[in-house]
């Protein structure tokens, strides 16, 4: 296999109220891989999310992203190699329309203005939502604004799309597309954090299993999402 | 019933004011504003004629001459603070409540400022009724405004409606358990346990925002957010569009030579 997208290596992070979120995590995220990243609530797994782009910074323990050894210089290409969807999408598109929030990764990268509204174009169109570019953000149904964060992250063209529980708080047929769309993106390597069984299923041929911090399983999805006697001891179910 | 209710200004509409540089709409209405401002104190027959231009642009654009009146009253209440006028300025009196004395001067005075702000309130009100607010943004940056109070203000506007609807959020969940017994006469106890309870909720939106915030820090800075907001170069200002803007600029700046002329002869 080539060389790994994600390599995170003795990762620990302690928030400044001394609490620890994460400690000695370790893994590494092939190119095309489609990785589940489940786990308790409070397990830590937003916070690894978070480190991926450097967000957060870890206490100790280093990571290197699509061979680019996360450092303050590398920022800039990290962050357009890492494309993050926050659980929230009102916390995501914070544009008054969503043209400009579609726009505003490529923007920051300084690509020409044609090619940013090509990309704009593109990525609203692969999330299905093609005309849009003028509505306001606000104004969006739920199951909208979930598509349109995905694009303003899409339009960076990210080598890793990263998802943080992409299926809270759907209705049933909203998941399903959700479901659907993020299934047609099919070279694209993903991790997605969720507490959404089926979706790890039918998604993700890989399971990362967090508890307190620490990662306690990392396996083939179709064996780990079946081990009912781990799915329990870690406060998940089987689907 | 939705005790916030927020609603936009802008209106949608076709109209040759509709259709003008955004960026040109915002000098002329803030030329409008500082001319009408301008106005001589007393110089009376000027009010109609800005009314009568203010009135013709909301003809060209749709809103309604009455209805565009009627809106820049909302600057009325305001001038209260400047009654006080009447009773302090020296001049001749003209009518005597028992230790208060009203003159000429201030009546005139502050007919002059009431006038004035109704006059400004409504071109004021015209550019956000014809202008998306984004627009007026996009103006303003275009116009070099500093982009952190562009940035600031555009966060407000996207964030008004979430704040909104949390705050009602919050408003229902004390309404769903202001429950009272039936021999009871209204729910909730004391004033100031109620005081207590709204201080409590305005503290949890506060810290809810902040933490939101937070979160939308760290979205702008997954997406290469450096400080800087960018966007693309403004297109080139038309020359069809100045023409159009500057010739309200060009009536108001007619009548108040002509009212400075009026006043002087006056004098």
């Amino acid at each position: 296999m080539s060389s790994p997208v994600i390599m995170v290596e003795e990762l620990s992070f302690r928030y400044p109220d001394g609490q620890t979120a994460l400690s000695k995590v370790s893994f590494q995220v092939y190119a095309g891989e489609k990785v589940a990243l489940i786990g308790p609530n409070g397990a830590g797994k937003s916070t690894l999310l978070l480190h991926l782009n450097g967000v957060l910074r870890g206490t100790t323990g280093s990571l290197t992203i699509a061979q680019m050894p996360l450092t303050e210089a590398n920022l800039g290409p990290i962050r357009a190699s890492v494309g993050l969807v926050f659980q929230n999408p009102d916390d995501q598109l914070f544009s008054p329309r969503v043209y400009q929030d579609v726009a505003f990764g490529p923007l920051n990268m300084r690509l020409p203005e044609n090619e940013v509204r090509s990309r704009v174009t593109q990525a609203l169109a692969a999330v299905g939502l093609g005309g849009f570019e003028n509505r306001i953000s606000h104004h969006l149904s739920g199951g909208e604004k979930k598509r349109v964060a995905i694009a303003s992250v899409l339009s960076m063209e990210p080598k890793i799309l990263v998802l943080d529980e992409p299926s809270a708080g759907l209705d049933p047929r909203t998941r399903r597309s959700l479901i659907q769309l993020l299934g047609s993106l099919q070279q694209q390597t993903m991790l997605i954090s969720t507490h959404d069984m089926r979706l790890a299923e039918t998604l993700c041929n890989r399971v990362i299993v967090l508890d307190g911090g620490k990662i306690v399983a990392d396996g083939p999805a179709s064996e780990l999402l079946h081990d009912q006697v781990l799915m329990e001891l870690h406060g998940l179910e089987t689907p | 019933m939705n005790p916030l209710s927020l609603k936009e200004r802008f209106e949608g509409g076709q109209s040759l004011f509709h259709d003008l540089d955004p960026r040109i709409k915002v000098v002329m209405s803030l030329g409008l504003i500082l001319g009408i401002l301008l106005t001589p104190e007393g110089a009376f027959p000027a009010y109609p004629l800005i009314w009568a231009v203010l009135g013709s642009m909301a003809v060209v654009s749709r809103v309604g001459v009455w209805r565009l009146a009627r809106l820049g009253g909302i600057a009325l209440p305001f001038t209260l603070a400047a009654l006080t006028l009447i009773f302090t300025t020296p001049g001749q009196p003209l009518l005597r409540l028992g230790g208060l004395v009203i003159s000429d001067a201030g009546v005139v005075r502050f007919m002059g400022i009431a006038l004035r702000s109704w006059l400004a309130a409504q071109a004021a009100i015209l550019l956000s009724l014809t202008t998306p607010f984004t627009d007026l943004l996009w103006a303003l940056r275009s116009l070099r405004l500093p982009s952190t109070l562009v940035m600031i203000t555009a966060f407000m506007y996207r964030y008004l409606f979430t704040l909104g609807e949390e705050a009602e959020r919050l408003i229902r969940a004390r309404a769903s358990r202001s429950a009272s017994l039936p021999d009871q006469k209204g729910a909730g106890g004391s004033l100031w346990w109620r005081a207590r309870v709204a201080g409590g909720m305005v503290g949890s939106l506060f810290l809810r925002s902040y933490e939101r915030s937070e979160r939308v820090y760290a979205a702008m800075l997954s997406r290469g957010f450096d400080g800087e907001l960018r966007g693309y170069n403004p297109p080139p200002f038309q020359w069809r569009s100045v023409l159009v803007g500057a010739i309200p600029l060009l009536a108001v700046a007619l009548i108040q030579i002509m009212a400075f002329l009026w006043f002087r002869g006056v004098r």
